[in-house]
């Protein structure tokens, strides 16, 4: 027992974490972002916006992330000498926040158009029948319906992100799956406590957010 | 609804002039994304024929492509199948009408989905060196297999589940007024109908399975990144290998998802239940249907 504690002494367990979390914040954010302008192009009725919406997803989400942030490392930075930072650590940070955050994106922009898929066609129907234009039909009937319908898909995404956080150990940061593969390789003799402590603290970190959206998404749903 | 019917009404001649102005700069916007892109890649001397051409070659792929894809699709195909399995046991626990069953494999799955793939796959890999039960040119093989199959096993056990309770209760009902027990109707009438309504939510899982059969690429597996890198490093390429990497991905998974696509539509006539694609809540133990 002694042994285990001062694993923590010795490794910065919690900084690890810290990193993983950092990742997830900022890449959650510029996918919401990137995610969001992407469905706006796929529900616009313009064509070729949709026609990039579309290639964007399936071309993304069929890409596996290990390459996309390996792609990050290997290429942009290796063979394109592609800098996001002075910083030798932060612009792999950075990059690795890149490949997540493009990666997501496919998947949010997915999540929020099941969500306008969620609104009836009546709504739409009843919202031009007592003579809304389209802005006001989108602003007051048709979008805070989609929202909701969202909320549970974007948590999912969320819970994905989180934990796709780990891969970025392939982007070459120092975060909790490499710092785990340090130690156990360290200490040999304590695999499984090493494991469970790591394995903890995404349970701890996961089902908090998993409980918080469904909860959310019960809450807000819309009564049908 | 498709999102088009919901939000825009059939369009009018200004809106359809509105339309045309938009598709057009839309499309200007692209291309101009594309040369762009094009032309960067032509200043740093990555779109040389000298990079390209080892593509060409057959030593190319017969050494270091088909080979890592092979890797790819070995560790991929024995995951789909035991996960397949290790997701029915798990999903017919959940549905078990003894209390302690139904609230184990509940704390299991809730685990095994917690938990990052890449954790379970460096755990694997490293314990199993260290116990020194096996060749050490096999370990990373079955730490990414198990590591797969434990997450993905998990994730087809909420399909099982949610698949059985999609079904409209008439089912099982008529099950119990022909004389079949609770366990029976579960085997013969709830669960055939709940895999058939899985399917195409089962195969996009299966794309899943595929796309992190290249975490092995993190615990030095040799499946196809693994191999794209080797080649790259070796020709001075790397881009180009990743890009022929991911390509070769991009097309078995949207090969993959297309055929999810297309049985969703297929099969909604041969059950009782729906065939959505995903249709798993985010946390089991926040389901009301897990209490």
């Amino acid at each position: 027992m002694d042994g285990f504690l001062s694993l923590f002494e010795q490794y910065d367990v919690a900084g690890a974490f810290w990193v993983n979390i950092q990742l997830t914040f900022f890449a959650a954010i510029w996918s919401l972002l990137l995610g969001t302008l992407l469905a706006l192009f796929r529900i616009s009725p313009i064509a070729s916006l949709q026609w990039f919406g579309a290639s964007y997803v399936n071309i993304f989400r069929n890409t596996p992330l290990t390459i996309i942030l390996a792609f990050g490392v290997l290429a942009l930075f290796g063979q394109l000498v592609v800098s996001l930072a002075d910083d030798f650590d932060l612009n792999f940070f950075r990059l690795a926040v890149l490949g997540l955050s493009l990666y997501h994106a496919a998947f949010v922009c997915e999540a929020i158009r099941s969500g306008v898929n969620t609104v009836p066609l009546g709504q739409a129907e009843a919202a031009r029948a007592i003579g809304l234009s389209f802005l006001p039909a989108a602003r007051l009937v048709i979008l805070p319906q989609a929202f909701r319908g969202a909320i549970a898909p974007l948590g999912n995404v969320l819970i994905a992100l989180t934990k796709n956080s780990t891969v970025a150990a392939a982007g070459s940061v120092a975060e909790s799956a490499g710092l785990m593969k340090t130690m156990i390789e360290f200490r040999s003799d304590m695999v499984i406590p090493i494991f469970f402590t790591f394995a903890m603290g995404f349970v701890i970190i996961v089902i908090p957010i998993g409980l918080l959206t469904t909860w959310a998404s019960k809450k807000l749903a819309v009564a049908r | 609804m498709s999102a088009q019917q919901v939000l825009f009404d059939a369009p009018g001649p200004k809106a359809k002039r509105n339309i045309l102005i938009g598709n057009i700069a839309g499309a200007l916007l692209i291309v101009g994304l594309l040369a762009w892109l094009t032309i960067t890649l032509a200043e740093r001397g990555q779109l040389e024929p000298a990079k390209w051409t080892p593509f060409l070659e057959g030593r190319t792929w017969e050494f270091f492509l088909l080979p890592g894809l092979l890797n790819t699709l070995r560790a991929a195909g024995v995951a789909i199948v035991t996960s397949v399995v290790l997701g029915l046991l798990l999903g017919i626990g959940r549905l078990s009408h003894f209390l302690p069953l139904r609230w184990l494999a509940g704390v299991v799955v809730e685990f095994l989905r917690a938990v990052p793939v890449l954790l379970m796959m460096i755990f694997l890999w490293l314990a199993i060196g260290a116990a020194g039960i096996m060749r050490p040119q096999d370990i990373p093989f079955v730490a990414v297999v198990t590591a797969l199959t434990l997450y993905n096993g998990s994730v087809i056990a909420e399909l099982v589940r949610s698949g059985v309770e999609g079904l409209p209760k008439g089912q099982r009902e008529a099950g119990m007024a022909i004389g079949m027990t609770r366990n029976q109707s579960l085997r013969s009438i709830e669960v055939p109908q709940a895999l058939t309504a899985m399917l195409p939510a089962l195969i996009s899982q299966f794309v899943v399975i595929l796309k992190d059969s290249a975490l092995g690429y993190i615990i030095t597996y040799t499946e196809l990144l693994q191999n794209a890198r080797r080649l790259g490093v070796g020709e001075g390429n790397l881009l180009q290998a990743l890009l022929i990497a991911a390509v070769i991905f991009i097309i078995i998974n949207f090969a993959l998802s297309s055929l999810a696509n297309r049985l969703s539509k297929l099969l909604s006539f041969r059950t009782t239940g729906t065939t959505k694609k995903e249709n798993v809540s985010n946390v089991v133990v926040a389901d009301p249907t897990n209490a």
